[in-house]
């Protein structure tokens, strides 16, 4: 006798709290065996790039902010790369090492808010109150150098809108000084916690040649065994003048993904100290009056100033025509501008490449097998942000 | 064997699909290899499969739309290769109406790259095993990334409070959209060079 069975449709969200946002993903059940899960997005689309088709290339920076909420300004430096690359516009010195400080302070950020999440997702609430108090900390150094804790607005192209004073690079530096004692601390409770272990060892293993079929990258695709960073591979900026590690993990688990963001926030701290060090004197953006607004004093005085900026934030500047890709090692992996431009003030197209796109894609095969209450674990760990998911 | 640059990448890739690529082009040390549509298939399995290319993984799929050209719309696909360290474009031009085959047996994260497409310009892919919408609303009419979808769009929702729901209407704009044509001679700093660049020759000769 044969005994008949039925599988069982769940909506996961589109309102849950392990969902990271508005997903609703729809799982088929047998018992508590997840059968197939389809994951439905778009309940956050915003038509990021047929916006940025209408505007300028400086009103279209902001929107980047907007993608991956939790590092913006990551995002906004490949779209500043993408139009560098089609101006062939040199970035000073001084502002290639803000950059980089705060794209890694960005890193910081982004893993600090996965991982307490992660956490919290498996039932750990004190790591996400310590984490959470180290990202406001941050936060206040986005808003002392862009005047905004969130959406920053603070690359331009040609460089960063605005020098940042000494104090907070000394404040910077020690915060720097002192976060690695914070880490320790969250490791203390998380790395060997029996609970967090059961939780997430052994759960969505990716293998290395899965990674590589289903465009993972970042830490999805070095949890796995593939050292591939961007930050090395492809430098850009000041990367090749610094020196750090590229951790990677061993089994493609949701633990050695946890470990590795882990020691990238390490990684990112130590970054951050050598451009302290390292950074000069110097102006912050270009030179190029064509390109870079005027400062606020010359429009006093300079006839020609007075004329660059009413043009610059009228029509803008116009970008020679053709098509490059940009792409920057963001926290949550390959983060790529596809720019075509074709001669005028606007992009005729920006295609932007989020890394959680191809991430959430594999949930089905991630999750096929596993239990209902992986499925958080899973989620947490492949670090979905629907900003950029969903752009 | 690996490549030293691009230049050979190039090179490598014309004298082995030959006739299949239409036109081959670095620009901003990128390179981009223009095919036609039929061919799609067996110049992404060369490219993955060939041990001096080795492109393993897609990194997206783009479309563009060129609403004046006859063959409208233009597919980028961008892959990269960890091995070489090596990116390529590979972009195909397609008529309005016309289906492409789908790459997903050769990659499964083409999967919703194409829906996207599909989604945004209403590009259909043959042999895709699940071409619904991805993005946009359910029952969403229309492909939102053609340049003749309105900026606005067509509908709207709010909340009915006779109905007690959410309800869809034709879009009311209290101010006219405004698009600002910049037509002027604003040509930046290559211009002045160039100029300069005149008039210094000028004064030698």
């Amino acid at each position: 006798m044969t005994k008949k069975t039925k599988t069982l449709s769940l909506n996961f969200g589109p309102q849950h709290p392990a969902a990271h946002g508005v997903l609703r993903l729809i799982l088929e059940l047998d018992g508590e065996v997840v059968e197939k899960a389809d994951p439905h997005i778009g309940l956050l689309h915003r038509g990021t790039e047929k916006l940025i088709e209408q505007k300028t290339y400086t009103q279209a920076l902001p929107y980047f902010d907007r993608l991956d909420y939790v590092a913006p300004m990551n995002q906004e430096h490949a779209f500043a790369l993408a139009t560098e690359k089609l101006l062939n516009l040199e970035v000073p010195i001084r502002a290639k090492y803000i950059r980089v400080i705060f794209c890694e302070i960005g890193r910081i950020l982004s893993h600090i808010m996965n991982v307490t999440t992660q956490a919290l997702d498996v039932g750990a609430l004190t790591p996400s109150l310590w984490g959470f108090e180290e990202r406001e900390t941050l936060m206040t150094f986005y808003e002392r150098a862009s005047g905004s804790r969130l959406h920053a607005n603070y690359f331009r192209t040609g460089g960063v809108h605005q020098d940042i004073p000494t104090k907070l690079i000394e404040d910077i530096e020690k915060f720097c000084k002192n976060f690695p004692k914070i880490i320790d601390d969250l490791e203390g409770l998380l790395t060997d916690n029996r609970i967090f272990k059961q939780r997430n060892v052994e759960i969505g293993i990716v293998t290395k040649q899965e990674a590589l079929d289903h465009s993972f990258s970042g830490v999805m695709l070095r949890g796995s065994g593939v050292a591939w960073d961007l930050r090395k591979s492809q430098p850009y900026e000041c990367y090749r003048d610094l020196e750090f590690k590229v951790p990677v993990g061993k089994n493609g688990d949701c633990y050695d993904r946890y470990m590795c963001r882990m020691q990238e926030m390490r990684e990112s701290v130590k970054i951050i100290l050598q451009c302290i060090e390292k950074i000069p004197k110097g102006p912050i953006k270009s030179i190029d009056g064509k390109i870079s607004p005027p400062n606020r004093n010359d429009l006093k005085e300079s006839m020609e100033a007075l004329i660059h900026h009413f043009k610059l934030f009228t029509e803008g500047y116009r970008v020679p025509a053709g098509d490059v890709y940009t792409a920057v090692e963001a926290p949550k992996g390959e983060f790529g501008v596809y720019l075509i431009s074709d001669g005028t003030n606007k992009p005729y197209r920006c295609k932007i490449r989020a890394p959680g796109f191809s991430h959430l894609q594999a949930m089905d095969y991630l999750i096929r097998g596993h239990m209902l209450a992986d499925v958080p674990a899973v989620l947490g760990s492949l670090d979905i942000v629907f900003g950029e998911v969903d752009r | 064997m690996l490549l030293e640059n691009i230049q050979k990448l190039e090179k490598v890739v014309n004298s082995e699909l030959t006739t299949k690529v239409k036109h081959s082009d670095i620009a901003f040390d990128e390179l981009l290899l223009e095919i036609n549509h039929e061919e799609l298939i067996n110049v992404i399995q060369f490219l993955k499969s060939n041990d001096q290319c080795k492109f393993r993984q897609l990194i997206d799929i783009a479309g563009v739309d060129y609403p004046e050209e006859e063959k409208r719309f233009k597919l980028v696909y961008l892959f990269l290769s960890h091995e070489n360290n090596f990116r390529i474009k590979l972009s195909v031009n397609i008529e309005i109406r016309k289906k492409v085959s789908s790459i997903t047996k050769i990659f499964p994260s083409a999967n919703w790259m194409e829906r996207e497409v599909f989604d945004m310009y209403g590009i259909e892919f043959e042999g895709h095993p699940d071409l619904r919408r991805i993005l946009t609303d359910y029952n969403f009419e229309g492909h939102p990334l053609r340049k003749d979808f309105p900026l606005t769009g067509f509908n709207e929702v709010r909340y009915s409070e006779k109905e007690k729901k959410v309800i869809y209407e034709p879009v009311k704009l209290e101010q006219n959209y405004r698009n600002f044509d910049f037509s002027s001679p604003w040509e930046g700093t290559k211009y002045i060079k160039e100029i300069k660049k005149k008039s210094n020759d000028d004064k030698k000769n």
